[in-house]
């Protein structure tokens, strides 16, 4: 009944799988698509605090507040751009991204 | 402990679930606000470990300012949602199993690790270590030993504040603004025209 190391890194390896399955069903829509990678990034700092409270070494907590960082800055950035391409485009379909190719 | 681990199923389950009616609802403004639960349960198991310092950080920047940014951006854009719905039934039969071998494999992993790995010793998970909380702790080795990682998280932070307000400002065409040097430079001659007029015609324009 202890719940140890193991029991959090398995829902971190869950919620990272469930990040890159959203990832790969909702190509079309690239705000989900960001929320994805923000689960993935939730999943990599519960790995983090997993390890740095059970190594006992505060390290780890502070890698994940600059993952976190990292984070907002990324979603941030995202939805600005995304803002743009909505105004640009009229539509946030991700395969028109590709007429910015060259 | 038993409490313990009623707890930790019970946020364990509510992360996991939550993060997968994120990436599965059909409105996406019930996604951000499923995100929203996933992060707060996520900081519940943050205090599990003793982490709270970082939970309370979690609360305050994901569902705070990242999720209210993301619904802000959700409710702005005037999109038709249903029509960037439309793949999910393609991909969903490769995506699942692709995602439940990486799980699989990465949950495998993972035992291994906590079995044999560096912090296999450890049973219970960390609490105050010598008097000092969670938040003192912290302070002391980001401000010592991290200080200038830390500035360049803030660096980080900067530009990203500056690229967002500078890909988002738009310049409206037709705004009239008030230009200081030009008022100033203005004096009689360039301010006042002087027009003949024929008698019976007035102004032409």
């Amino acid at each position: 009944m202890t719940i140890g190391l193991s029991h959090y890194l398995a829902v971190a390896a869950i919620l990272f799988t469930i990040g890159v399955f959203g990832i790969f069903v909702n190509r079309k829509n690239i705000i989900v698509i960001l929320m994805s990678i923000e689960l993935i990034l939730l999943a990599v700092n519960i790995n983090l605090v997993a390890f740095s409270a059970y190594l006992n070494d505060v390290v780890g907590q502070i890698f994940a507040m600059f993952v976190l960082t990292v984070a907002a800055a990324e979603a941030a950035v995202g939805l600005a751009i995304l803002v743009t391409f909505f105004r640009n485009r009229g539509g946030i379909a991700v395969d028109d991204a590709a007429v910015m190719k060259g | 402990m038993a409490l313990q681990a009623i707890a930790f199923y019970l946020l364990a389950t509510v992360t996991i679930g939550s993060g997968l009616a994120v990436v599965s609802v059909r409105n996406p403004v019930h996604s951000v606000l499923f995100l929203i639960l996933t992060f707060f349960s996520a900081a519940g198991l943050f205090l599990l470990l003793g982490a709270e310092f970082l939970a309370m950080l979690l609360v305050v920047v994901y569902v705070g300012a990242v999720a209210v940014l993301f619904l802000f951006v959700v409710m702005m854009l005037d999109v038709d949602f249903g029509a960037l719905k439309q793949g999910f039934a393609k991909y969903a039969p490769v995506g699942g199993a692709v995602g439940l071998l990486l799980a699989f494999e990465m949950i495998i992993v993972a035992t291994a690790v906590a079995r044999d790995g560096a912090a296999s010793g450890a049973r219970e998970p960390m609490s105050a270590v010598g008097g000092l909380s969670n938040t003192e702790s912290i302070g002391r080795v980001l401000y010592t030993d991290y200080v200038y990682f830390f500035q360049a998280a803030g660096l980080v932070l900067l530009v990203a504040m500056i690229g967002a307000i500078v890909l988002s400002l738009r310049h409206k065409p037709g705004v009239r603004r008030q230009v200081i040097a030009d008022q100033v430079a203005r004096n009689a001659q360039s301010g006042m025209r002087t027009v003949q007029i024929k008698p019976g015609e007035g102004m032409g324009e």
